[in-house]
């Protein structure tokens, strides 16, 4: 295989290397150390911290890509040749849910398709018959005897594969703390247990008991049945809902860190220089404010369409032209919501201007930029990091609706909004197929809850207070 | 007060402008003219001729920017860009791309727009304001933490699921209310119902939770504390001294989106067949009509400096320490 | 707190009190309910109703109720046949040389064809305030000053209405508005191919445009009358002539379309009047015809209505049909007088779910278009006989069925290097796909069984298609047990390493085979439909790349020829062989010349066929000629031939006459409706369940109350 960076590939990374560099800054530097303790010790920052890790696991596994061989056809093997699908890590985990296609819709955990077909029987005659799946349960000879007792069966060892996973963590957890506390491990257990630890540890090995409990029964299903049923065309769900963990991550993190560097440099020069330069970047601002968001995201991804389509030969394969799609949305959404962000920062820039050390600074004569550099953006560093993770949430949700307007992502990317849209329809048919829009649901609801609360307890950790001023980036976006 | 209304209208002239190049140019790079003819002709038997005509008739054919052709001012104003943009200036619609009066088309839609959006902007503004009142007047008491627990969650759904979800339930299993459709006068109420209902829902948790950190942080100043020294009961103090001085940072984010209502709500109406201009703009943008997404765009950003206008205006009125310079 | 139970008051009361007497969920007004009405629905809004401009399916199902071209296809017949409407007779066409003189239908020297259409008379128009006249004759409205205007914002608006009778010159009028400078007729470019004169009419009339534009005269009145069409004659009352370059046999069919429905004179007058136009009241708004219907509401947002036209002749249900017609109760109605239904209401349903539901409630009594949410409900029994569901036989709801005119292709490029041109290579491996793309599991994943597999290009129900054996592509079929059966895919693999592609690998150089789809699908809906072929190409191990583009681009590239394979499809004009393999015709090709040939395709032999089966008259050796061309386009395989879709139509028990018919849309006279057992039936299905709402009350209640309590104990310990 020949591993592939795809550009939101790269930028994933890069922002991977952001967050541990500003990790190891914030050690060192005492306010955001205290402010970073007082996280760990929030119970719902916490687990929501856990789940949101599970997720980045999910979405960096999913961003490991690779071109596979192919098994070599002549014989004479002297080049390599790849595949033109472009294939994750998540995926070659994945291989089975990935692979295991049914006709079309199937119900979770069933071992016939959902809709009745016309079967022909050996002697040429047909009747009307759910037909037995490809994969799912096909190892049941008789699926109506051996049925519930195959799920339970499944269901039982995974729950103990889980619980049993569940209590070697805990085990690792306990004795870390216990040999850095120096006390004995059933103590640092009860202290554990009460949440008399700095770190929530209580909070984030409850989330991981559910979890476990989850995933454990799960995997072990999965493995011979469609979890979360299949859809339209016989793909897995779960592999659907898997595969868009990444997009959402993608659009929620990507859009602001693109947007950070516009935001944060004229923010800070507005609130710094003030005068002419506030006045063009005050005017920048209220300008593209003032078109209405969607719209303004229409056109741009229109264009971006055309930029696209036009230039088809810079893109060797489908996945990275619906990357660069992809990256362009990030780029779009991230166009229109920096205003805010810049607004909040001009605003506070203004007052860090008045303060004396900063007057002291320029009276010494060091350069602006470096005043800037130096002064003013450590001290903004918490507003900008509480507007990254409370716009996050508001990202993902806007996605679902941009695919729903037809300006979201390219149709072959896997993202929550494709599956709400697709699914939209099929709660229309009689009888009901539900489980794509309950797995979207899930998976969206669990996903934003956590980073909300995670949100919550990055904020009430860094400054409180800035709660009222910040309104949200999605304002434009929302239905 | 009337001069300070004209400078900021003046002020607003190169936003406008600005707003008005970048969405030109977005626009025109988008689609040609030959392209936007191709669209609105169809598939079928589609001739040369046929899309020159098209585009001559609807002024497609000028040059974009400058046309050389021309003589004197004519240059500047023989154009595309004078033709199709400039004039939006004095809300000159003109016609939409499939030939639509764009104006009539604005006038016509704005009423069922304003029919769902205001209800639900007032009733949704007073039951949050209520909700998290309540909210702070409980504070710290298991109401407040589930309160707000409930309001993560609700602003952790996304609203299309709302609305599916609402349609279903209310529509299809229970015969409520009719799924989808208008009517003009009393008759719309059993139509607006569930819409307003299910965008208010949907709104509720941010907002409640926005407004109750205002409120939280109000109640922590001296004046309250000044009150409830005097004796006053804590109801009185939340919604005779809290409630009014919380206005101001209400105000900033409310008033600005009051005239942005008329331009109507772009999913709930195409959900609900409800004929505002939000789900004309969703057509417009399927149907690649360019002339009516520009026209949207700047209605739209006119209507947003109304607002930020209206949100000075409203400053003065409810406090006045705050002066015109 | 009060206030909050307050307000959940007024909201019950009013809800309540709307709702009184009808059921809460009754999208009409409770005034309509117990009328005649039949109740429709629309998805895009109609753009056009100028007859001139109008060309779309949705836009033809309120202009067919309106216009009356001379000639319209049987409502019960099939396969479809042409039969009077206001013509007396459908007309034959005499052949004459340049000069005028009538020549035998194979004479070389055949220059025209000529039909001579006779109107009947006493056939009067809708109530039009264009037609009002005074009592000395002269028209009310000659010429409307801005004041008359001022309180005028639609056409009911206007005071007096009158009517007159239909004559030749308004449909003289019409075909001369085909070549109006300010109007966009879809046909001109075909026309003026065609009618004698009418490219040089729009010369002429375009010049005159621009000469009254020059005079500062823009926009004003274009009096067509004063323009001479050679191709139109009227020769007298309710008699002209239509002479037409060259032998078109199929011409007659464009009779039947509403491009070739009456106008008159005093309408067009009308609406050119200054204001007019500023105020909407156009004939695109505001159509005039002698039809069974007139509109009364165009709100094109959310509603259309379509009423009775007083003045309507009193045409009469038809007295033939299919020998099964008689057993449906479609011929119980035969020589009684149209239409049965006094009005139609159409409401705008651009979402499916309420579209579906309210059809469920009985809100909407026939489901229209056929669209992807209607799935579902139907069923395939094993006889292939469409069925619907048992819950919905048991709601008394019927499907019907029609297979469309028209043709879904999956297309190769010709001018493609890969797929495309004559090359064994090239050919098979458009065999080796056509074999591989399984239409059949196609058209049960998307459109649950509604389409038969295409054997070729031209539509069941059309001469020339051939059912069973004798009918299947042999290139991709096998013939088994009385049905054909896809080849299997080790057949298709075969093929592709005989192109030189062994396992979607080139022979020589070792590279995987990519192919490249152009698509328009591109919205979140149409993933599954992507992913659906991306594995049938994986199945031949050969790599599908998909191109999503806006449909401009596509467009853009299909014309260009830059599209190496996509997917389109084509709805018949007319019944007529003619009108599916013409698209194939070297000389239409997208390409090189701006016509419908999308593939490109170009091969001598089938032009020649094609030029010969052209003017034939339907018969043994049009038949024989046909076979031939189709084998040459199968074995080529220019096409992957997909399929035909069905039209499934569903409707409720209460509704009677109906039979879809693809070719004609004004089926709206026939129809009527059981208004009573309408209203009983929703009143049954349509019960408001109330047990969510008190359930609220309640968990209000239980929420609100604890905290009451608590203010009140907290209220008196501050008091002390």
């Amino acid at each position: 295989m020949t591993p592939v960076v795809l550009w939101t590939d790269a930028l994933i990374f890069a922002l991977l290397a952001v967050a541990s560099a500003f990790g190891w800054y914030s050690r060192h530097n005492p306010l955001l150390r205290s402010a970073w303790q007082k996280v760990g010790g929030s119970r719902a920052g916490m687990a929501a911290l856990t789940l949101l890790a599970v997720f980045a696991v999910v979405g960096l596994l999913d961003s490991l890509h690779y071109r596979p061989r192919l098994e070599s056809a002549g014989g004479d093997g002297e080049r390599a040749v790849y595949s033109g699908e472009v294939l994750s890590a998540l995926d070659a985990l994945a291989t089975g849910l990935r692979s295991r296609g049914e006709k079309t819709y199937s119900a979770p955990l069933a071992t016939h398709l959902f809709a009745r077909e016309t079967v022909e029987r050996a002697d040429g005659t047909q009747f009307r018959a759910h037909p037995r799946l490809r994969h799912g349960g096909v190892h049941l000879d008789d699926p109506p005897a051996q049925h519930a007792a195959d799920l339970a069966r499944r269901f039982a060892a995974g729950a103990l594969s889980g619980a049993a996973i569940w209590m070697v963590l805990a085990g690792v957890v306990a004795l870390r703390l216990a040999r850095r506390e120096s006390v004995g491990l059933g103590v640092t257990w009860r202290r554990i247990w009460r949440g008399d630890t700095a770190v929530a540890w209580n909070a984030v090995l409850a989330t991981f008991a559910a979890l476990l409990l989850v995933a454990g029964p799960v995997i072990f299903l999965a493995d011979a049945y469609h979890v979360l049923g299949t859809d339209k065309v016989g793909q897995d769900v779960l592999y659907l809902a898997l595969k868009s963990v990444r997009t959402a991550l993608v659009i929620g993190t990507l859009t602001t860190l693109v947007m950070l560097p516009f935001a944060v440099a004229l923010g800070i020069m507005a609130g710094y220089f003030g005068g002419r330069v506030d006045d063009v970047i005050q005017y920048l601002y209220t300008t593209i404010n003032s078109i209405p968001g969607v719209l303004l995201i229409a056109a741009a991804v229109l264009m971006m369409q055309v930029f696209i389509d036009t230039h088809a030969q810079w893109f060797a394969t489908a996945a990275e032209r619906a990357d660069a799609r992809l990256l362009a949305l990030c780029f779009i959404l991230g166009l229109t919501s920096w205003t805010g962000l810049c607004r909040l920062l001009r605003g506070e820039a203004l007052k860090l201007r008045e303060l004396d050390y900063v007057q002291a600074a320029q009276a010494f004569g060091v350069s602006q930029w470096r005043i800037m550099a130096r002064h003013l953006l450590p001290n903004l560093m918490h507003i900008v990091l509480i507007a990254v993770v409370m716009d996050f949430s508001a990202l993902v949700l806007a996605e679902a609706v941009l695919s729903y307007v037809g300006i979201g992502v390219d149709p072959n990317t896997f993202s929550f909004g494709t599956m709400i849209n697709a699914a939209r329809l099929e709660l229309a048919r009689e009888p009901v197929v539900w489980w794509s829009l309950v797995a979207a649901f899930v998976f969206m609801f669990v996903l934003v809850l956590a980073a909300n609360l995670f949100a919550d307890a990055v904020r009430d950790a860094f400054d409180p207070r800035i709660a009222a001023r910040v309104t949200g980036a999605d304002s434009g976006v929302k239905g | 007060m009337i001069a300070y209304i004209v400078r900021r209208i003046l002020h607003a002239l190169p936003i406008l402008i600005g707003v008005n190049l970048i969405t030109f140019a977005l626009f025109f790079v988008v689609n040609t003219p030959d392209d936007m003819a191709r669209m609105q002709l169809g598939v079928k038997r589609v001739t040369p001729d046929a899309i020159a005509k098209w585009k001559a008739d609807r002024g497609y054919d000028k040059p974009l920017l400058w046309n050389e052709q021309a003589q004197g001012s004519a240059r500047l104003t023989d154009t595309i860009f004078f033709r199709k943009s400039v004039r939006l200036f004095v809300f000159d619609f003109g016609r939409a791309d499939d030939g639509r009066d764009i104006a009539r088309e604005i006038t016509t839609r704005m009423g069922p727009s304003l029919a769902i959006a205001l209800p639900t902007f007032l009733l949704g503004l007073y039951v949050t304001v209520s909700f998290a009142l309540l909210l702070v007047l409980f504070r710290a008491t298991y109401f407040d933490l589930w309160g707000v627990v409930l309001c993560v969650a609700m602003m952790s759904i996304s609203s299309l699921f709302y609305i599916i979800g609402g349609q279903y339930l209310v529509s299809k299993v229970w015969n409520l209310v009719p799924i989808s459709g208008y009517a003009e006068g009393p008759d719309a109420l059993r139509f607006l119902i569930l819409p307003v209902v299910i965008s208010i829902v949907g709104g509720v948790g941010s907002s409640t939770r926005w407004y109750r950190t205002i409120f939280l942080e109000e109640i922590g100043k001296d004046y309250v504390r000044t009150a409830r020294a005097k004796g006053l009961g804590e109801t009185v103090v939340l919604f005779r001294h809290v409630l009014r001085n919380a206005l101001i940072p209400i105000l900033t984010g409310v008033v600005v989106v009051v005239p942005l209502l008329f331009m109507g709500s772009l999913i709930t109406e195409s959900f609900f067949g409800i004929p505002g201009l939000g789900s004309d703009t969703i057509d417009a943008i399927n149907a690649q009509d360019f002339a009516v997404v520009r026209s949207m765009v700047f209605l739209g950003s006119v209507l947003y400096i109304v607002g930020l206008l209206l949100t000075d205006i409203s400053y003065t009125l409810v406090d006045p320490r705050v002066r015109f310079e | 707190m009060r206030a909050h139970g307050r307000l959940l008051l007024i909201w019950l009361v009013t809800t309540l009190a709307t709702a009184c007497g009808q059921t809460w969920n009754d999208p009409y007004a409770a005034a309509d309910s117990g009328a005649n009405i039949l109740y429709s629905a629309f998805t895009d809004r109609p753009k056009h109703l100028d007859p001139v401009q109008s060309y779309s399916e949705d836009e033809a199902g309120f202009n067919a109720q309106i216009y009356e071209p001379p000639l319209q296809y049987h409502y019960l017949k099939r396969p479809y046949t042409l039969v009077p409407l206001t013509a007396a007779d459908v007309p034959k066409p005499v052949f004459t040389d340049a000069q005028g003189h009538p020549v035998a239908e194979d004479s070389p020297r055949l220059a025209f064809s000529v039909f001579q259409i006779s109107i009947k008379p006493g056939i009067r128009y809708q109530p039009h305030p264009a037609l009002a006249v005074d009592g000395a004759g002269k028209p009310v409205y000659p010429t409307l000053s801005p004041e008359a205007l001022r309180g005028i914002h639609a056409m009911k608006d206007f005071r007096h209405t009158g009517t007159r009778e239909l004559v030749a010159d308004d449909y003289a009028y019409q075909i001369k508005r085909l070549a109006h400078p300010r109007l966009h007729s879809p046909i001109f470019g075909l026309m003026s191919e065609y009618i004698v004169g009418l490219r040089e009419l729009a010369e002429t009339l375009r010049a005159e445009d621009r000469r009254m534009t020059e005079q500062g005269r823009a926009g004003e009145w274009l009096d067509l009358a004063q323009y001479a069409l050679d191709g139109v004659e009227v020769v007298d009352r309710y008699t002209y002539r239509l002479r037409v370059k060259g032998r078109y046999r199929q011409f007659p069919y464009w009779l039947a379309m509403s491009f070739f429905a009456p106008v008159p004179r005093e309408v067009d007058r009308f609406h050119a009047q200054p204001g007019m136009a500023e105020k909407n009241l156009t004939l695109d708004w505001y159509p005039v015809g002698t039809g069974p219907y007139m509109l009364t509401e165009n709100n094109p947002n959310s509603r259309m209505v379509l009423e009775r036209n007083p003045n309507f002749r009193g045409e009469t249900y038809p007295s033939e049909g299919q020998p099964e017609d008689r057993a449906g109760g479609l011929l119980a109605d035969v020589g009684k007088p149209l239409p049965f239904i006094d009005k139609v209401v159409f409401t705008r349903e651009k979402e499916g779910i309420p579209y579906w539901n309210k059809f469920q409630q009985g809100y909407y009594d026939a489901s229209g278009i056929a669209s992807d949410n209607f799935d579902q409900a139907v069923r395939i029994s094993v006889e292939g006989d469409a069925n619907v569901t048992p819950d919905m036989e048991k709601k008394g709801i019927r499907v019907e069925t029609s297979v469309a005119t028209a043709t879904r292709y999956f297309a190769f490029n010709w001018l493609d290097p890969v797929v495309g041109g004559d090359s064994e290579r090239a050919r098979k491996l458009r065999q080796a796909v056509s074999v591989a793309l399984d239409w059949e599991e196609f058209i049960s994943i998307f459109a649950n069984g509604r389409g038969i597999a295409a054997q070729g290009p031209v539509a069941p129900g059309i001469f020339g298609h051939r059912e069973g054996r004798e009918g299947i592509n042999a290139q991709v079929y096998e013939w088994e047990n009385g049905r054909p059966r896809r080849k299997p895919i080790a057949e298709a693999r075969r093929l592709l390493a005989e192109a030189g592609y062994p396992g979607g690998r080139d022979a020589a150089s070792g590279e995987p085979l990519v192919l490249y789809l152009d698509t328009t699908d591109r919205g979140p809906g149409d993933k599954s439909r992507l992913d659906w072929y991306r594995k049938q190409f994986s199945a031949l191990g050969v790599q599908l790349e998909i191109r999503g583009t806006d449909y401009n681009r596509f467009q853009d590239k299909v014309r260009k020829g830059a599209a190496q394979m996509f997917v389109w499809g084509w709805n018949a004009d007319y019944p007529d062989p003619e009108n599916f393999l013409f698209l194939f015709q070297g000389s239409q090709s997208r390409a090189r010349f701006q016509g419908e040939n999308a593939a490109n395709y170009s091969n001598p032999e089938f032009d020649r066929l094609f030029e010969q089966m052209k003017h034939m008259e339907n018969g043994p050796q049009r038949q024989a000629l046909i076979d031939r061309m189709v084998a040459i386009l199968q074995h080529d395989a220019p096409w992957s031939f997909g399929y035909h879709p069905k039209d499934y139509s569903l409707r409720h028990e209460w509704t009677g006459n109906v039979k879809p018919n693809q070719m004609a849309r004004n089926g709206v006279k026939y129809q009527k409706i059981d208004v009573d057992l309408r209203t009983r039936r929703r009143a049954e299905w349509n019960q408001p369940v109330l047990w969510p709402l008190a359930g609220l009350a309640l968990l209000l209640v239980a929420a609100v109350w604890p905290l009451l309590r608590s203010w009140r104990r907290r209220e008196a310990m501050t008091a002390t």
